[in-house]
């Protein structure tokens, strides 16, 4: 008989290994239930779940979506483009309104860094964070965490790199969290400009070299160029940084081992990814999304269970 | 605690030998029936019965497990959090005869949770439920079992407890567990 430790999930940060553990065994149980033919258990049928996303979202928000009808629960969703908040409602109005009409948890995603943090403070209901600026994206890590676990065995002990713009990336940093608390050991590749001034105190490798990187890992999660996030040039052009940190499968090939290919998508294929390489068979990113609603599934029903 | 022992390893051998002989007597040669046994403990009755029809009739009736943790009615109502388990059924169940084995029959809601569960695999022909002790007097639904090892007349504060060789046990026995008044 386990639970969570927390009643929200904000981050990686705040959860314990156990927590992890028992998500990923939830998971499995939940990947079961996904390759029935009835895909639908009715866990949740009393659970309502607004999935409130203030900045845009295609595999993220399905994602969720899909854990959420496939727990019974009902289901609200908000879009900021579409809302009063252009109007200059605050965030907390919004939610507080939302809430008003019975609903038990709330899957936030928002460009502020905190936000779901914020919120968890003066609301009763149970959050989950569905990425928040450039903080934290906890189902993803956890996602990424558990594919690595189903190709791998398990995550202790593997050598996973992070490669690209791990300056604005969310996954990048509940990445490092999750696999670290996991006994992963975790190396961050890029141009200098695009990897944070103090990384190194979280405990991973910095390599500047993507072959160096490539040759070192078990491992590789290669992550998007976030254009919309930057606000200035930290790279000459797309070209150059393909020249230099993009991957195809050359690179692949000529590595002694095999490794595996990650990426949380989307894909800009040609830029950090060339197309042979995202669709080799190193490649697992079809399996993190497959992978990804099982994790929320599981990830909603602890979370309801705690109330 | 008390711990009064009502069924012994002879005992319980005898039973699962009678229960699958009147399993027997109803599925002839079990070519359209199936054992699904009730994570957690109903998996280890569902195991010993396959295994004395397999000593009987020459041939493995399949057998699964059947998890119904996420389609029970006491999600977030009671103290303690649910654990899953896995489900495992290699077989179609559409149109089969589906034996439901759990090792103690109480409120009758595991059973209704299983029935809802079950369904998600198929249409079976007909369900059966068969349990080693059936604690009368205890039921919430209107619930009861084909086949029975033993009635046990029990009072709401006691527990009964199967116990298997292996399993964490140093023999087979059926317990009845009574908490003492603190």
């Amino acid at each position: 008989m386990q639970e969570l430790s927390v009643r929200h999930l904000l981050g990686i940060k705040d959860i314990t290994p156990q927590d992890i553990q028992l998500i990923f065994e939830t998971a499995d149980n939940f990947k079961d239930v996904l390759n029935r033919p009835i895909k639908k258990v009715p866990s949740l049928r009393d659970i309502t779940i607004a999935n409130v996303f203030f900045e845009n979202s295609t595999r993220t928000r399905l994602s969720f979506e899909l854990a959420e009808k496939r727990l019974s629960a009902d289901v609200i969703n908000f879009s900021s483009s579409s809302s009063s908040v252009k109007k200059g409602e605050t965030l907390l109005d919004t939610v507080n309104n939302i809430l008003a009409m019975k609903v038990d948890m709330i899957v936030m995603r928002h460009s502020s860094p905190g936000a779901p943090h914020f919120l968890s403070k003066h609301i009763p209901a149970n959050i989950v964070n569905a990425g928040d600026g450039t903080h934290e994206h906890p189902t993803q890590a956890l996602l990424d965490s558990f594919s690595i676990r189903e190709r791998l065995g398990e995550v202790a002990g593997k050598k996973v790199v992070i490669i690209g713009d791990i300056l604005h990336s969310r996954v990048a940093l509940s990445n490092i969290f999750a696999l670290q608390k996991q006994g992963a050991e975790v190396m961050v590749c890029g141009p200098s400009t695009l990897l944070p001034k103090y990384i190194k105190q979280l405990g991973v490798k910095v390599e500047l070299d993507v072959r160096k990187a490539l040759a070192w890992c078990d491992v590789a999660n290669v992550l998007r160029i976030q254009l919309e996030r930057q606000q200035m040039k930290y790279f000459p052009s797309l070209r150059e940084y393909t020249l230099y940190y993009g991957i195809d499968k050359k690179m692949l090939d000529s590595l002694d081992k095999e490794i595996v290919l990650m990426h949380p998508g989307p894909i800009n294929r040609g830029v950090e990814l060339s197309s042979d390489a995202a669709d080799s068979h190193h490649s697992i990113i079809l399996n993190q999304v497959e992978n990804g609603v099982a994790i929320r599934m599981a990830v909603l029903y602890l979370l309801a269970q705690k109330g | 605690m008390q711990k009064r022992l009502i069924v012994n390893h002879q005992l319980l051998d005898i039973m699962v030998m009678r229960l699958s002989h009147q399993l027997i007597e109803n599925h002839d040669d079990f070519s359209d029936s199936v054992i699904l046994g009730l994570q957690p403990r109903g998996k280890f009755v569902a195991q010993r019965i396959q295994s004395t029809l397999a000593s009987i009739l020459g041939k493995q009736v399949p057998t699964g497990y059947l998890d119904t943790t996420f389609h029970r009615d006491d999600f977030r109502r009671r103290d303690t959090p649910l654990t899953a388990n896995a489900t495992k059924i290699d077989f179609l169940i559409e149109g089969k005869k589906v034996i439901l084995v759990d090792d103690v029959l109480y409120t009758g809601r595991s059973v209704r949770a299983a029935l809802d569960a079950m369904i998600a695999y198929g249409r079976p022909a007909n369900v059966e439920l068969l349990v080693l002790i059936d604690r009368l007097y205890s039921r919430h639904l209107p619930i009861q079992p084909t086949y029975v090892g033993r009635h046990v007349n029990s009072l709401q504060s006691q527990r009964v407890l199967v116990e298997w060789k292996g399993e964490q046990a140093p023999e087979d026995n059926i317990w009845l567990i009574t908490k003492n008044e603190e």
